[in-house]
């Protein structure tokens, strides 16, 4: 019985192995290629980079493919969206939240939707040239900042709901006023469902591609997410530059994963487990 | 009216008007363009009624193969990873070693940007140098090693394979914290009653788990009927005649070849689907909060 058991446990412990290693495969062999030269990159396989590993394919991507350039303007979508959405969705979430008459109610519901809705990028290129702001990055980044309202307004509005009214009207008691109501008292409370927006805007709009690939014309423009791409017609067999690209580019979102790791899972599972 | 005193309403105003004129206006005005014919070529729009619609249904054309593959590419990529993210789910709420390790690896792929696993995936199933195909090769396989993703015949499959590898640790994640919702005391009961390990999972888990389910296929629909990154990093729509082409792919094609009025039908056909899909979608994602 007992030897059934420890066998049954290797096992599990075996698939569970082999899956996270199928899993890991792609990171490594971009991590193991981005180091080696030219000839031994174009394999793509996991053998273990030859001396003396070649550092400075970063500097040649860097240079190259204006990745400067591409990192400045995926930093500004990104932490502009991440700014004007959380701070737009939290005060929106706070009063619908709050204050639930039927019409409150109904635009919640009207924001919500937005989760599940297509976005028409042909006709918002309509909208965009009406508001001048089609190939700018302020267009980028208040269309980011739509797109990421929808499910920001929802994560808030539920963790808003399990605050307590009671501390609202001690404070209206007290002679607070709307705007420092919700500044002072339960702005510091909303914390942990800010952090979460925080990450996932920011690593949803950091891989974002489509909208710029759509409104923006000039590659100065691009974010860095497409830089790769720029540099996969440039070079095209060039994996091992490819791989550094790469390295670079996702070289954020895995910091942000590693050391938010908490937040995106409560984020990404909230409303789907009711515990 | 003190609520209204105390939670002033342009508190909501900023975020009410960015999402209105960036999300839902192209999307109402898309279905008034997507009556006209709108191209790059034309500087004034004529009326032409249904005229794009009839062409997106008509059977000549390849629209209806396009539907078809994005219809199909949801429901096999729902049900792989479903059932796939279920196996994971219920390994991983084990005794295994190193969980969160395990846990944190396999969600990692959801993180990364499609783009860059399209570009990557593209190298690995390289028919001729790809490291999938070398090691097939090497373990005396050859017949295995196919065209994954340059053939008509299994260039559909691989894409749904790569897809699935992307997305089932994401859906894991989300079974992971159902399951560990469910109370012990079930188990213990079960188990004082002699249940075995399957019985529990088909007689306890799965039943108490469905609530879950439900949200992981919502958001898998949602996910696999937008679907456009993965293929246009993959394969872009081909190989050879629309074989992974779907509804997003061609949207983007047709606004590069500038016929907008039928990118615009297109998406807003899309629109009216998803529409209904978020009313169902609402239901499930708000049911614990209207209760409370």
């Amino acid at each position: 019985m007992k030897k059934k058991k420890t066998f049954y446990a290797t096992c599990v412990n075996v698939i569970a192995w082999v899956i996270s290693l199928i899993c890991l495969i792609p990171l490594l062999i971009i991590i193991l290629n981005s180091l080696k030269d030219k000839q031994t990159a174009a394999a793509m396989d996991l053998s273990l980079p030859a001396f003396p590993i070649q550092w400075e394919n970063f500097a040649v991507v860097i240079e190259k493919g204006k990745l400067l350039t591409s990192l400045g303007n995926s930093v500004t979508y990104s932490v502009g969206s991440v700014l004007l959405c959380a701070v737009t969705a939290v005060m929106a979430a706070y009063v619908l939240s709050r204050n639930a008459t039927k019409c409150n109610k109904l635009l919640y519901l009207y924001m919500a939707l937005g989760i599940t809705l297509p976005v028409n990028y042909v006709a918002l290129m309509k909208v965009m040239q009406f508001l001048h702001i089609n190939n700018t990055k302020l267009g980028i980044i208040l269309l980011y900042t739509a797109m990421q309202l929808p499910f920001s307004v929802f994560l808030i509005h539920g963790f808003i709901a399990r605050i307590p009214l009671d501390l609202d009207e001690a404070a209206s008691i007290d002679g607070c006023g709307s705007v420092r109501l919700f500044f002072s008292v339960i702005l510091p409370l909303l914390k942990p469902v800010l952090a979460t927006v925080f990450v996932l805007t920011f690593l949803n709009t950091w891989n974002e591609f489509v909208s710029p690939l759509y409104f923006l014309g000039s590659s100065e423009k691009w974010p860095m997410t497409l830089s790769v791409y720029n540099f996969f017609g440039m070079y095209f067999m060039d994996w091992n530059l490819i791989c550094a690209d790469i390295l670079l580019t996702s070289l954020p979102v895995i910091v942000v994963y590693l050391l938010g790791q908490r937040y995106i899972v409560s984020g990404m599972t909230a409303g789907a487990v009711k515990g | 009216m003190r609520n209204g005193k105390t939670y002033p309403i342009w508190f909501a105003i900023s975020a009410l008007v960015i999402y209105t004129a960036l999300f839902v206006v192209p999307s109402l005005i898309g279905i008034g363009y997507s009556f006209t014919d709108w191209s790059a070529y034309t500087t004034d729009l004529h009326f032409v009624g249904l005229k794009n619609f009839r062409l997106i249904f008509s059977a000549d054309e390849n629209y209806t193969k396009i539907i078809t593959n994005t219809l199909m590419f949801t429901l096999l990529t729902t049900v792989l990873k479903n059932v796939l993210g279920l196996l994971l789910a219920v390994l991983l709420t084990k005794s295994v070693k190193m969980l969160n390790f395990h846990r944190g690896v396999m969600f990692m792929p959801s993180v990364l940007s499609t783009l860059i696993i399209g570009l990557v995936f593209s190298s690995i199933l390289n028919p001729s140098t790809g490291i999938l195909n070398t090691f097939l090769r090497a373990i005396g396989l050859d017949s295995l090693a196919v065209q994954w993703l340059t053939s008509t015949k299994y260039a559909f499959g691989t894409v749904i394979a790569v897809d699935v590898w992307r997305g089932t640790g994401y859906i894991m994640t989300i079974l992971i914290a159902g399951i560990m919702s469910i109370s012990s005391d079930y188990y213990e009961a079960a188990s004082i009653d002699g249940a075995s390990g399957i019985q529990k999972f088909f007689k306890i888990t799965l039943p108490l788990l469905m609530p879950t389910l439900a949200t992981t296929t919502v958001l898998n629909v949602i996910y696999g009927l937008k679907v456009f990154d993965m293929i246009y990093a993959l394969t872009n729509g081909g190989p050879g005649d629309a074989t992974t082409e779907v509804l997003y792919t061609e949207v983007f094609k047709k606004f590069g070849t500038g016929q907008y009025a039928v990118g615009t039908a297109l998406s807003s056909v899309m629109f009216l689907f998803m529409l209904v899909i978020g009313f169902f979608m609402i239901r499930v994602m708000t049911k614990g909060e209207v209760e409370e």
